[in-house]
């Protein structure tokens, strides 16, 4: 099963890195002339020193030709791996390129629940670090399994061409080699386990602790906390260091296993050499062969460790990129009048919890309606089905009598106007995250606009007034929020949503705030979320929600007169409490 | 740098003995071609197995004394850099702990965490790396060439020259490639904070149709660090090649050099397989050297910046014992008080002057910014003031030693955070020693007795890292009773009951008027119902007190009290009330 997923993982890479299969061809021929250059020419500085065979006895016309012969093949090898280097690097970032360039396209035509179900972190770093990996690891991972093979293979005909029985010997060594380096690495494995535990430990405590460090402050819990940091600290300690000095012994214990085969091929080639079967030169070419014979195996097994990675880190990428995407009306949808019928819907956003039903409602251009409900009661849901953020299950949704489902999504999202809780500034200046709906706007429109949302009286004190940079951090929750009322105000389209637009504006800028948007949403459909019913007491239609089913609605006159859920939620913000 | 140095002590011993083992070991591996070269001259010259035999047995005999020295090394090492990494880290933990907020502000948590974290692992790494290596491989290189120099010294001279060379070109290339990585790193991180913004605004994106465009912003960000990418590439691709060029031109020099020699008689033919097997190890260690330069580049990059946070001093000075003259009046004093937090323009509170009697409620209202949580932040001197003085006790808080004002002082922060582990270790924050009736009883005054009744485990419910298994209302309720179970002697509630419905927040109030030892509290808030009946209420606008007073005297003076109050109690607004006496 986890093979198959493995194998159709691999085979959605290898499509993706089809478009450069000419580089890869290339690559792959380069490689392979770059070992093979690189493997032959201790052979040939072998042939070298059996030319200078004592005092008086040197040919040096021999020699000359084998250096130059040499010189030749060092140059050509440098060139093909140099080239091979390049084309590598090619494939890699523009593999990576191109999967993150998919998956920005994917972010941006997925259905939102997709984007909902999973942390921004989670994507972030499927787009950003999964990518490296996937391309690091597998193009470099495919290089150097091809390359290591081919060295393995052509050391072994080299070194058969000078000795069969030393070459034998030392194929029959190999494992011993490697068992000694499994033996260690298991052992080492645990202590790596429990070093990596106690360092998840540690950073949650750090996390926790200096992440809320003024809370810490305020408690006076330093020092306790230093003790609780302290334990672990030295838990740490223990198990890293074993874990350092175990993982330290694999090189220098193969490394001695080397060279024990070392001596014994010497010893082996020594007599060889007397009974005749062996040359000096050779020798020293088996000698060299010997020692780097075990470095393609180590290479590899770390490859295929690296492979496996990459290919974890290839399907989580996958699940974004092939994620289906949205599909869209054809017709457009022209300026709306302002016309909301919702026709029996039904949604949830997990099937066995049902959240809206058969819901209808007919809503008059110019239609003020508010939403309101205790936290969590879905109010944001009805917000996702309007814009269309999600899909109704059942039932329709029309906008002056077209189905919202006909038309394209641009052309119905252009007829709302929506400020969100949640606000959102992109990095940029304060005129890029205002004229977002209104690209080419002028400054007096702007400034109007951010005068009529009191944005204007903090935007005038930042340092370069409208051409200030701005990121997620330099503004106030409040200040953000009048920053995208702001936005709204500049491009006024026929219809607004309103989901706790104010929440984190004082009450007293709210009022004012308040009178922009009466005038705004004169004549303008619009709907408001809210949690201060001070601010739908005007609305012509209040829709009460409670776990997600609308319970009760009407005007306010209507609902204080009900005295039902309605009444009883204005009365907890508005009791006098003595 | 310099100063990170003294965290080594205690493991003197090792960091001087591992790289002398590693040493010792590399000197064991330079025997080994002499041997060989002595096997092929003597041995194989003249045919006397024996000599051939006990020289096999010398070479396994050198591997052993190789890797028992190896081994030695190693563990040297790495007690040495954990015990290294372990110290810094627990020193750079509590100086971070002792930073004021000042300070914290300034460099922010996320940058401590990395530096806690990742930065002290790197430095671990480059200092291990470097203990075993940075001897050794110099060593060996150097060995190499001196050992060739015994056998031939026209031949050695080969080396003399390519080792510096080789050494100019790797280290060229790698200074060359690390500022243009740092670049291409900052590409890197530009389309990280793109993509992420691209999610966090996905819903507004899309609401104003601006896919496209954020595409297209996204492709031209990448398209840039794609050809950063391959820029560098293309000059680290270099590496390889050029030093395998270098090194094997170096190597036929060394063949010619030395077949001219031998033709000479000056050395024999196994001296030529010596030294090229000198040339072949030698190769080998200046490959990890310029390996081991990068490494410890970047765990010197990163003990840099762990010694930077160690020398942020903090700026709050403690006494270490308070200041007599306590007159016990429990009274809460600000003195013309100013304060500018590091690095702003202008002053966040300014001149403020009031005073609060034991017992008393004193509510602060205003609107965002207007310098709320400034003011109370500098009762428990999470803040110096910057001109004027706070005084508790007739004491003022600078005078203070460190802890006894915290005593007294509990602190409900605005953002209600909660600490991994069960309710009863959460409620003992602020008293080690709380017992279980005394839990109870705070949770009750803040309304959360309900809330943890109704968990599994009750005190023993196990609340997950940041509180997620709770919700926002309960989270506050649960902060608030923390504050209470040391019953301070002064509570501050920083906006502490906005996620409470009104009947809570009234109950709230009204259980910590009852609790009857005499408690002052500070209560900020954005809503009027929450501090009308505060003994006297603070107005703030942009950091200045512009009204005092208690709720009715605040209604007859203040004109901006009277409209936030409106603004919350449209009904009351006096010609609505009219209009609705009208209508009745």
């Amino acid at each position: 099963m986890k093979g198959k997923t493995n194998s159709d993982t691999l085979r959605k890479v290898l499509k993706v890195i089809s478009s450069y299969h000419i580089f890869l061809i290339l690559s792959i021929i380069f490689a392979a002339v770059s070992v093979i250059l690189q493997l032959y020419i201790p052979l040939l500085f072998g042939d070298a020193i059996d030319n200078i065979i004592a005092e008086g006895k040197v040919d040096f016309a021999a020699l000359g030709v084998v250096l130059s012969k040499i010189l030749t093949l060092v140059v050509i090898t440098s060139i093909a791996t140099w080239i091979m280097n390049m084309l590598n690097n090619t494939i890699t970032y523009r593999v990576v390129r191109d999967i993150r360039s998919r998956a920005i396209r994917q972010i941006q035509g997925v259905p939102l629940g997709f984007i909902d179900q999973h942390s921004v972190g989670d994507i972030v770093s499927r787009v950003i670090a999964d990518a490296d990996q996937l391309s690091d690891g597998l193009l470099l991972g495919f290089n150097q399994l091809f390359s290591g093979i081919i060295m393995i293979i052509v050391t072994l005909i080299f070194m058969f061409s000078k000795s069969v029985a030393i070459t034998l010997f030392v194929v029959i060594m190999t494992p011993v080699s490697f068992i000694v380096a499994k033996f260690i690495a298991q052992r080492s494995f645990s202590m790596f386990k429990l070093q990596s535990e106690t360092r998840g430990e540690q950073t949650a405590l750090i996390d926790e602790m200096i992440g809320n460090a003024k809370v810490v402050k305020a408690f006076g819990y330093e020092d306790d906390s230093s003790e609780r940091f302290n334990e672990i600290n030295l838990r740490l300690q223990k198990y890293s260091q074993n874990a350092v000095f175990y993982s330290s012994l694999v090189n220098p214990s193969t490394r001695f296993v080397n060279s024990v085969i070392y001596a014994i091929v010497t010893l082996a080639g020594a007599f060889s050499i007397l009974g005749g079967s062996l040359t000096v030169g050779g020798l020293s070419v088996l000698l060299n062969y010997a020692n780097q014979y075990m470095k393609p195996f180590n290479d590899i097994s770390a490859v295929i460790t690296e492979l496996q990675n990459a290919l974890a880190c290839a399907a989580r990428l996958f699940e974004l990129i092939e994620k289906e995407r949205e599909n869209d009306g054809n017709a457009e949808l022209d300026e709306a009048a302002g016309e909301v019928d919702i026709e029996n819907v039904s949604f949830s956003y997990v099937k066995e919890k049902k959240l809206i039903e058969d819901f209808s409602l007919k809503i008059k251009p110019g239609t003020r309606v508010a939403i309101v409900g205790p936290t969590g009661c879905g109010k944001t849901t009805m917000i996702n089905l309007l814009m269309r953020f999600y899909d109704v299950d059942k039932g329709d949704i029309k906008v002056d009598e077209e189905s919202i489902y006909e038309v394209s999504r641009h052309s119905l999202r252009r007829n709302y106007g929506m400020v969100l809780q949640d606000t959102w500034i992109k990095n940029g200046t304060v005129r890029d995250n205002i004229n977002v709906g209104k690209p080419d706007a002028t400054d007096e429109e702007i400034i109007k606009a951010a005068k009529e949302a009191h944005s204007w009286e903090f935007i005038k004190r930042l340092p370069k007034k409208l051409d200030t940079v701005l990121n997620e951090d330099s503004l106030s929750q409040g200040q953000k929020q009048l920053l995208c009322i702001t936005r709204v105000m500049l491009c006024l389209p026929p219809m607004l949503i309103l989901d706790e637009a104010t929440s984190s504006i004082d009450t007293r800028t709210e009022l004012l705030i308040q009178e922009a948007f009466d005038k705004m949403m004169k004549g303008r459909t619009s709907f408001i979320v809210a949690h201060r019913l001070s601010t739908i007491r005007n609305a012509d239609i209040i829709l009460v929600m409670k776990d997600g089913h609308i319970i009760e609605q009407g005007n306010h006159e209507e609902l204080m007169a009900k005295n039902g859920f309605y009444t009883n939620l204005y009365n907890s913000q508005f009791a006098r409490v003595s | 740098m310099k100063k990170l140095v003294k965290y080594l002590k205690g493991y003197e011993k090792e960091t001087i003995l591992a790289p002398l083992f590693k040493m010792l070991e590399a000197f064991f591996d330079l025997l080994v071609p002499l041997v060989v070269a002595d096997i092929i001259d003597v041995g194989i010259t003249s045919g006397n197995m024996q000599y051939i035999l006990i020289r096999v047995f010398l070479m396994i005999a050198l591997a052993a004394l190789g890797l028992a020295s190896s081994i030695t090394a190693q563990f040297y090492a790495a007690k040495s850099s954990v015990g290294f990494a372990t110290k810094l880290r627990q020193v750079t933990f509590d100086h971070i702990q002792s930073l004021s907020y000042t300070e914290i502000d300034t460099l922010g948590t996320s940058t401590l965490v990395t530096r806690l974290t990742s930065d002290i692992n790197q430095t671990q790494n480059g200092l291990n790396m470097a203990l075993r290596l940075l001897l050794r491989s110099p060593f060996i290189v150097f060995g190499s060439m001196v050992m060739a120099f015994t056998i031939d010294f026209k031949s050695a001279l080969v080396f003399a020259v390519s080792i510096p060379v080789l050494g100019v070109v790797v280290y060229g290339i790698i200074l060359i490639c690390i500022p243009l990585y740092k670049k291409a790193q900052s590409r890197l991180d530009a389309v990280t904070e793109l993509t992420r913004e691209n999610l966090t605004g996905v819903r507004v994106i899309r609401a104003f149709c601006k896919e496209e465009d954020e595409i297209a912003d996204f492709d031209e960000k990448n398209t840039a660090l794609t050809k950063m990418n391959e820029f560098v590439g293309s000059i680290s691709a270099l590496m390889n090649p050029l030093t395998f060029l270098l090194i094997n031109i170096a190597t036929i020099i060394l063949i010619k050099t030395g077949a001219l020699q031998v033709n000479l008689g000056a050395i024999q033919q196994g001296d030529v397989v010596a030294l090229y097997n000198y040339m072949a190890q030698m190769i080998i260690e200046l490959v990890k050297l310029a390996n081991l330069i990068v490494t410890i580049n970047k765990g010197v990059a990163c003990a840099e910046r762990v010694s930077a946070i160690l020398d942020v001093k903090s700026s709050m000075e403690y006494k270490n014992a308070s200041a007599a003259g306590s007159d016990g009046s429990g009274v809460v004093r600000f003195d013309n008080v100013s304060f500018k937090y590091a690095g702003a323009g202008e002053n966040a509170i300014s001149s403020i002057d009031f005073e609060a009697l034991k017992g008393q409620t004193i509510g602060i209202i205003g609107g965002t910014g207007s310098g709320k949580s400034t003011l109370v932040n500098l009762i428990s001197r999470f803040y110096d003031a910057t001109e004027g003085t706070v005084s508790i006790d007739g004491i003022d808080v600078k005078d203070y030693a460190k802890g006894e004002l915290i005593e007294k002082i509990g602190v409900v922060p605005q953002k209600a955070v909660l600490f991994k582990g069960t309710i009863r270790e959460n409620m003992r924050w602020g008293k080690e020693d709380a017992t279980d009736e005394e839990i109870w009883q705070a949770l009750e005054t803040a309304q959360a007795k309900e809330v943890v009744l109704g968990k599994s485990g009750k005190l023993d419910f196990v609340i997950e890292q940041g509180g997620k298994n709770l919700s926002g209302g309960q989270r506050q309720r649960l902060t608030i009773a923390r504050a209470l179970v040391k019953r301070p002697e002064i509570l501050i509630l920083d906006d502490s009951a906005s996620a409470l419905d009104f009947a809570t927040d009234a109950a709230l109030r009204k259980a910590i008027a009852g609790m009857g030892n005499g408690i002052t509290t500070f209560i900020v808030s954005q809503r009027t119902s929450s501090i009308m009946h505060s003994d006297n209420i603070i107005v703030l606008e942009d950091g200045e007190m512009i009204g005092k007073g208690t709720h009715s005297e605040l209604m007859e003076s203040s004109q901006t009290y009277r409209e936030i109050y409106y603004s919350q109690f449209p009904e009351e607004r006096p010609e609505n009330k009219k209009t609705e006496e009208a209508m009745a």
